[in-house]
């Protein structure tokens, strides 16, 4: 079996990757989210404390 | 004061919300309208071919009551709520559940029971037969103080938050499906001459079962949302 | 030996386990997707009705029973805060609803591809596909209601009792969506059932478990900003180091 006939999924292709790429890309989405969450909180968290400091 | 019975407590509710909607009678009007209305709209948006509506009829009016019961939904408790009335109902001795079975009963009164009894009018529109008119009428009648039921529980958990009234219909749409299965089921036996049994029987086991669980729950969903 | 639980239902002591414990269910869960896309695409043979179409199977079906798995543990998890006032336990349904509502979207879009070759239509209303709608319906309703409260212990009690009620309804929703679907003689995915290789399971099961393994960590890495957001006036917040630097 080639590359290109596995790719090809016996005509099937489309639908089964279309299936895990959107799965995959909706997994990464979700991590890039849940990370970019933590980086927001952890800068709210240090501007609260800055301006904690300063009064 | 005297003590009041339990039914009389219901009765009290009851009268006290009717009263209040008879001295605001558009609201009542408007969601009367609105269903008349969505239902009037179908023909014009599907074609006005006879065969094909009569299969939908019952459909149609099912849905059109399910959207304007969520219309009417967001009254239920934002008037009390607002004046504070829904404040020392809270702090009342009696029992709350009690209190809001009587709201709902009256949302019911007031929002359900005329779509049930417009619907035949509407139903005629479709060239439903007697018998599915019927039939309609009888599950609507057993359907409509469900979909208020579940609805109260929505309009406790949203009161008065933003967006209140698109979000009472977010959450209580999924959770009348059953509703609106079992519904419009029934009118589809009696076109193809099945039973209606099952469906009756089911819608009114979950009417049994909403009567005896959601105003406990909508209950404790006001005291969440008044705390 | 006896360990103190309940000294990790404290969000300051579970917000570094849970840092701790992240690692322990990612890696695992990115090893297992491999081996289970491994043994999937290159061990299991093709099917004999549906070719290589099927090989959706691996993701389609642990995304859908995930997504029921998830909605039944926010309810359980919210439950808990409402009865015991365990801040924590809501915090983790609170985590819960995003993972829980995009399985329940990654089952619906690989269900859709998987239909259009097998019945020649992207959407059937066949009876699982309907309640899988209906179940994502919930958790945006969930997600949507916490949303629009501000006060957390607000959010936290109207959600639970939301997600009880609505896990009370799923049973009705999915026994109701079978009966309209066997009254309108839907159409179903017939696999060809027993005859599944024994590979095919495989690959099924450990992407499964890989998945589950997906949602601790993605969950537990949510709940740790959730903790910190809500104890942010704590002492302790303001002690951590990656607070301070």
């Amino acid at each position: 079996m080639n590359w290109s006939e596995f790719f090809a999924m016996n005509g099937y292709g489309f639908y089964v990757w279309g299936s895990y790429g959107v799965a995959v890309l909706i997994f990464m989405i979700e991590i890039i989210l849940v990370r970019h969450k933590r980086k927001i909180t952890l800068q709210q968290l240090r501007m609260m404390r800055d301006a904690g400091e300063e009064e | 004061m005297n003590k009041l019975s339990l039914l009389g407590l219901l009765g009290t509710v009851i009268r006290r919300d009717l009263l209040l909607a008879m001295r605001r009678r558009s609201d009542v009007l408007t969601t009367l309208i609105f269903f008349v209305m969505v239902v009037s709209l179908f023909p014009l948006g599907v074609g006005p071919e006879l065969d094909m509506l009569r299969k939908m009829a019952g459909g149609i009016v099912w849905v059109a009551a399910l959207l304007s019961s969520m219309l009417s939904l967001g009254r239920m408790f934002s008037a009390d709520y607002l004046d504070g009335t829904l404040e020392q109902m809270l702090l009342a001795p009696q029992s709350l559940s009690v209190l809001v079975l009587g709201k709902i009963l009256a949302h019911w009164m007031l929002a359900g029971l005329p779509l049930v009894l417009i619907s035949p009018v509407l139903g005629l529109q479709f060239d439903m037969s007697p018998d599915a008119l019927l039939v309609m009428v009888l599950m609507l009648l057993l359907g409509t103080p469900i979909l208020s039921m579940i609805g109260a529980i929505g309009a406790a958990l949203t009161l008065g938050l933003r967006g209140g009234g698109v979000l009472v219909s977010l959450l209580v749409l999924p959770l009348c499906i059953p509703v609106l299965i079992f519904g419009t089921g029934a009118i589809e036996a009696v076109n193809t001459g099945m039973t209606i049994v099952p469906h009756a029987s089911l819608l009114g086991a979950m009417l049994l079962v909403a009567l005896v669980f959601t105003p406990w729950v909508t209950a404790q969903a006001l005291r969440i949302s008044m705390e | 030996m006896s360990i103190n639980w309940f000294k990790y239902a404290a969000p300051s002591n579970f917000y570094h386990l849970a840092g701790k414990l992240i690692p322990w269910f990612a890696v695992p869960a990115a090893i297992l997707f491999v081996v289970g896309m491994y043994i999937g695409f290159f061990v299991a043979p093709p099917d004999a009705v549906q070719s290589e179409a099927y090989r959706i199977i691996f993701i389609h079906v642990p995304a859908s029973i995930l997504s029921m798995f998830i909605y039944l543990i926010m309810a359980g998890y919210a439950a808990l805060g409402l009865i015991f006032n365990t801040r924590l336990s809501s915090m983790m349904a609170t985590s819960l609803a995003p993972t829980g509502a995009l399985f329940a979207f990654i089952s619906l879009w690989t269900g859709a591809l998987w239909g259009k070759p097998m019945w020649g239509a992207w959407w059937v209303w066949d009876a699982r596909l309907t309640s899988e709608l209906i179940l994502l319906f919930l958790y945006l309703g969930f997600i949507a209601l916490q949303a629009s409260i501000d006060d957390p212990r607000r959010a936290d009690r109207a959600g639970a009792l939301l997600a009880i009620v609505g896990s009370v309804n799923v049973p009705i929703i999915y026994f109701s969506v079978k009966w309209w679907n066997t009254l309108h003689q839907g159409s179903t995915i017939k696999f060809t059932g027993t005859s599944m290789h024994i590979a095919m399971q495989q690959a099924m099961f450990i992407t499964l478990a890989a998945c589950w393994l997906y949602v601790v960590a993605v969950s537990l890495a949510r709940v740790r900003s959730i903790i910190l957001e809500r104890e942010r006036s704590t002492q302790w917040v303001s002690e951590l180091s990656e607070v301070r630097s």
